[in-house]
């Protein structure tokens, strides 16, 4: 069995296709960028001010524009009998499940990272802090894909999900936002976020690890 | 029917849907070289009873042995490989052209190599639409494409729902002949259809009668 070769094949699938549908993928990252920077149109333009909120705004902004992009993770290939065949293929489907984890973080979370100075500087950061911001958002971002696609999982099969998905995960997802945003603020006061990064890091790997098994026991319900 | 050459033995097979039971104390025992037909009426489980078999859906009684190895759950991996099941979904993305869909789906499978994704789609004869997107084929070319999939991996048990819906004619013998050739190789066909079946395809019909 050659399952790096399925993983390549899988992953390039899931790329090709949020390119050929770009659109689909730009949804999240508008609305992250938009709502950061509504904020200090609507509290204050004072810097000072700002500078207080927004490790917290950006916090939140890339939690809920996570969120927005979930229905696209195995809504499709439910609907179209895709996931049938990755649940009966000899692949374990725990790993193919990580794998499209993966490419939708490489679709919707590393572009929102990537972006993140474009909203970072108008909410006061320094661009000393930059680099923090992005090593914190980076392993965020995958950790609320991880989380969520559990979520996506199990509602898969529902017909309106809606708002049932933002509940189930939003109480495992609030330890990474209040140490993402702390981490945010160590950043903005101009120290390295050394403590919330390794926090970040040890609730990516167990997302990362027994993550991927709770996805595929929920696929395997909702398939039933 | 001697032990080895029984591929599928189920016992006393229970599934309900709902509050009711829709397959009830059914026992089946299949050997290479069988093709077997399940009919019924609309609702009388036919498609639930192959997801079962295929191990999507999960009994509510009896067992389901594969290969003479009974399962709990799903079928283990090595099982599943010697699988092949085609829903009445095509499992084709719209986006992707069919020699991508494939690809993708060609990475799913682990038996042997038959045939490339080329030749596959050639012996369904879609080859000429191969570098169009799925979603400008139409419903029969999408079915002939999902199909092609059963060529180009060996896998001794062919699970088949509804395989001839928006075939034409040609397609339906296409397929036919495709089914006849595989139970001829020591492979096992369980399918389920409407269509008549061409004389001497099938080697035995299971009728489904649904809920009492």
């Amino acid at each position: 069995m050659n399952m790096n070769a399925t993983a390549g094949k899988l992953l390039r699938r899931d790329l090709v296709l949020a390119w050929r549908r770009w659109g689909d993928a730009l949804n999240p990252l508008m609305f992250f960028v938009m709502v950061a920077l509504v904020f200090p149109l609507a509290v204050t333009p004072e810097a000072d001010f700002m500078r207080k909120l927004a490790p917290g705004i950006l916090w939140v902004a890339a939690l809920l524009s996570s969120l927005i992009g979930l229905s696209a993770l195995f809504g499709p290939d439910f609907e179209d009998g895709s996931l049938e065949q990755q649940a009966l293929s000899p692949v374990p489907l725990s790993y193919t499940a990580f794998v499209r984890v993966v490419g939708h973080w490489l679709v919707t979370g590393l572009p929102l990272v990537l972006l993140t100075p474009v909203i970072a500087i108008p909410l006061g950061f320094t661009a000393e802090s930059l680099p923090a911001l992005l090593a914190l958002l980076a392993p965020g971002t995958l950790y609320f894909s991880f989380l969520g696609a559990i979520g996506a999982a199990l509602t898969v099969s529902l017909r309106s999900s809606g708002l049932l998905l933002p509940v189930l995960i939003l109480p495992l997802a609030t330890p990474v936002l209040i140490f993402g945003a702390r981490g945010a603020q160590l950043a903005l006061l101009g120290d390295w976020p050394a403590g919330p990064l390794y926090m970040l890091g040890f609730m990516l790997m167990l997302a990362a690890s027994l993550g991927p098994l709770a996805i595929a026991g929920a696929l395997r319900i909702s398939l039933d | 029917m001697p032990a080895d050459s029984r591929l599928l033995q189920t016992d006393k097979l229970e599934i309900w849907r709902g509050d009711r039971p829709l397959i009830r104390d059914l026992d089946i025992s299949a050997a290479a070289g069988e093709v077997i037909h399940l009919s019924g009426p609309n609702g009388s489980g036919k498609t639930t009873l192959l997801r079962c078999l295929a191990g999507l859906t999960l009994a509510d009684a009896g067992t389901v042995s594969w290969f003479g190895r009974q399962f709990a759950g799903r079928p283990d991996p090595s099982t599943r490989a010697r699988m092949q099941y085609l829903g009445h979904l095509d499992a084709l993305k719209g986006g992707l052209t069919p020699v991508e869909n494939l690809a993708s789906l060609d990475a799913l499978r682990m038996g042997e190599r038959l045939m490339d994704i080329d030749a596959a789609l050639d012996a369904a004869g879609v080859s000429h639409r191969r570098n169009i997107p799925c979603r400008f084929l139409s419903a029969g070319q999408k079915r002939r494409t999902g199909l092609a999939r059963l060529l180009m991996r060996q896998a001794q048990v062919w699970l088949l729902d509804e395989p001839f819906t928006s075939l034409d004619v040609n397609g339906v013998a296409m397929v036919t002949d495709w089914i006849r050739a595989h139970a001829a190789n020591g492979g096992l066909v369980i399918l389920s259809t409407h269509q008549p079946m061409a004389e001497g395809v099938v080697s035995r019909e299971i009728r489904l009668e649904g809920a009492q």
